[in-house]
């Protein structure tokens, strides 16, 4: 391969990303109607390198799944820092990751505020587990390919004597297919970051494309010049970190509060609508306040153009305390660019039918958030944006949709003439765990796989 | 040893003065931020006061940055804006062991959760330029923000008793009163 041709540091004189890298994940979004999310752990380092060696040519890379779209499955690796240390990278490397990644995301959860029925006490999966190692991610056309493939790997690991899958997560889309959205009904997918030199088009509203050091290591961010990355080069450039949060939704629970504190069906989607921010359609409460507007929902042009400081500046339209407007403050916030996210993911479980009452089925969303810095970005996000209690000086409240909620916040929706003050939000979700992955690029895929050694056969968790 | 610290009402009394005397910590109860632990608000607000020496001749040059200050705000009131600031204080005093630099604040922000904004508007402004003739301040501060904030928390100094007038206000309520204190001025004014 000419890539390997290249000094080990790999650096491009003319910081171009480097496609044929670049690990396809949070570069292009596949058709894909069905996912499985598979969670290993490895016995010994040789074993997870044989597993990893005979994984990488099926890793869908940025420029493959850009261009060729005749592929039916995308294949991504992820791993822990426990993982890295598992496949047997050096104490001095594993020492150049940042501490929140050395640390993962189940000893962060007080910063995250992932606490009560949140905390990683409660996680299923042995997802807050250090064995947990890796991450297959799977992405399928349909639910047929997704289960050959399934399958494929089923056989593959049973060769790999000493990789153990810890557990899994099949995940399919919610129909109808026409426009991707979760359990509550909430069209999804409507903001996200266009990267520097993707030539992806911008649409009206989504803000300038973002420096590609945001979200690969090695490239200038909105700071300037790639600084600090993991050592060596090689193993970090054209890395990216994710951090995974599989989120029970509570549909049944979300429908009764709907009807609590909505008489008329119409009522009831102005709830939902001043909750999220956008009606469940898509459209913007900024943009159209009295009513629904599903055409506007659909329409990339439109769905995204508005502010809140110009337009909404007491948040008589979206609520401040909004999923949202916390989520993007947009122009009611500083360093935007510096906060930017990419999401990836889908939903698990079947659909609770309207009209039905909560039947207890697991159901969610379980997805992953790219970025160059888990602590600027992610950590951010979390820790202020959805669980600040006083965001914006709203004083006791947290996200409604996504922030730790125990019956003790509030949500507080702007009216005149006088506001309406919604007393203990109930919890409409449930973080059922997560994690922090690197997720290596091409290059050091390999070089993680031909490591030699095997000094951390015999790892040792117990507390 | 932290101790269990006073529970604050979740709605305030504005109307009653309160002191809070804080453990040396600098908190009641340990809470990690991203950056460290965080610092409780007080009826004084949520604050700083970062110490250091100053570097062997370097005073007039922290003397002449007041200066740039000054002006940065002059020529942009609004410059300051996203700190959420209260009051800021630059103090230079030495009580016989060399020249030290003061730089203490009160704002509504939590001190751990802005700390990249706070840092990213220092350099943008030069406010970080004075910093440079401190003690212990970071070689590579233009591109190693990790070291900014390290350094930030680890010259902070909490505060070990605080006091407010009017407890828990903001900047924001404050300037709020005032508004609507013009506008009663205005409208009866109006009324003559």
């Amino acid at each position: 391969m000419v890539i390997l041709q290249q000094s080990l540091t790999g650096r491009n004189e003319d910081d171009a990303l480097e496609l044929e890298d670049i690990q396809h994940f949070l570069m292009s979004r596949p058709p894909a109607r069905a996912a499985r999310y598979e969670f290993l752990t490895f016995r010994s380092a040789a074993c997870g390198r044989a597993w990893l060696m005979g994984l990488i040519d099926k890793v869908g890379t940025a420029k493959a799944v850009g261009s060729n779209l005749v592929d039916s499955r995308w294949v991504t690796i992820g791993f822990t820092w426990n993982g890295l240390q598992a496949l047997g990278v050096d104490e001095v490397s594993l020492a150049t990751f940042p501490e929140e990644f050395r640390q993962g995301m189940a000893a962060r959860a007080e910063i995250l505020g992932t606490t009560g029925a949140n905390h990683p006490d409660h996680w299923v999966g042995s997802l807050a587990r250090p064995e947990l190692h890796a991450i297959a991610i799977l992405f399928a056309r349909d639910v047929t390919e997704r289960e050959r493939c399934r399958k494929e790997h089923e056989r593959y690991l049973a060769q790999c004597t000493g990789v153990e899958l810890l557990s899994c997560l099949d995940l399919e889309a919610l129909p109808p297919f026409d426009y991707a959205h979760e359990h509550f009904g909430y069209r999804d997918r409507l903001s996200q970051p266009v990267i520097e030199g993707t030539g992806v088009e911008l649409t009206p509203g989504s803000g300038p494309p973002i420096k590609p050091g945001e979200f690969f290591l090695g490239y200038p961010d909105e700071d300037g010049p790639a600084a600090g990355m993991p050592q060596p080069g090689i193993l970090s450039r054209n890395g990216s970190y994710v951090a995974y949060l599989m989120m029970k939704e509570h549909v049944g629970a979300f429908r009764d509060f709907l009807r609590e504190h909505g008489e008329t069906p119409e009522q009831q989607e102005l709830i939902a609508a001043k909750l999220m921010g956008r009606w469940r359609s898509g459209a913007p409460l900024v943009l159209t306040l009295d009513k629904d507007d599903p055409s506007l929902g659909a329409d990339f042009q439109r769905n995204n153009a508005f502010t809140y400081a110009d337009m909404d500046p007491h948040g008589y339209a979206c609520p401040l305390g909004a999923h949202i407007r916390r989520m993007n403050p947009r122009d009611t916030a500083v360093n935007m660019n510096r906060r930017k996210m990419i999401r990836r993911g889908g939903t698990y479980g079947p659909p609770l039918p309207e009209g039905r009452p909560e039947d207890g089925i697991e159901r969610g969303i379980a997805a992953f958030v790219g970025c160059a810095s888990l602590v600027r970005q992610f950590e951010f996000a979390m820790n202020v944006w959805a669980n600040d209690p006083n965001f914006h000086e709203l004083g006791n409240e947290r996200d409604p949709i996504f922030g730790t909620q125990d019956g003790t916040f509030d949500m507080t929706i702007p009216k005149r003439p006088v506001r309406k003050k919604i007393r203990g939000l109930p919890a409409f979700t449930t973080i059922r765990g997560g994690a922090y992955f690197f997720l290596p690029s091409i290059r050091a895929l390999r070089y993680l796989a031909s490591l030699s050694g095997d000094h951390r056969a015999d790892l040792n968790y117990e507390d | 040893m932290a101790t269990p610290g006073p529970a604050r009402p979740k709605e305030s009394d504005w109307t009653k003065p309160a002191a809070m005397a804080i453990p040396k910590e600098g908190y009641f109860t340990l809470e990690q931020g991203r950056y460290g632990p965080i610092f409780p608000k007080t009826p004084a607000c949520h604050g700083f006061s970062v110490v250091a020496k100053v570097k062997d001749g370097r005073e007039q040059a922290v003397r002449d940055y007041g200066k740039s200050i000054e002006e940065a705000v002059k020529n942009n009131p609004s410059v300051l804006a996203p700190l959420k600031l209260h009051y800021l204080r630059w103090i230079l005093f030495d009580v016989g062991s060399g020249l030290h630099f003061m730089y203490q604040g009160i704002f509504d922000t939590d001190f751990d959760k802005y700390l990249e904004d706070a840092v990213a508007l220092f350099v943008k402004t030069g406010i970080t330029t004075v910093f440079v003739n401190l003690e212990g301040w970071p070689d590579d501060w233009k591109t190693n923000l990790s070291a900014v904030i390290k350094f930030f928390r680890e010259h902070q100094c909490p505060s070990f008793l605080e006091y407010g007038e009017y407890p828990y206000v903001t900047a924001d309520q404050v300037k709020k009163a005032l508004k609507l204190k013009a506008a009663f001025a205005n409208m009866l004014d109006l009324m003559q």
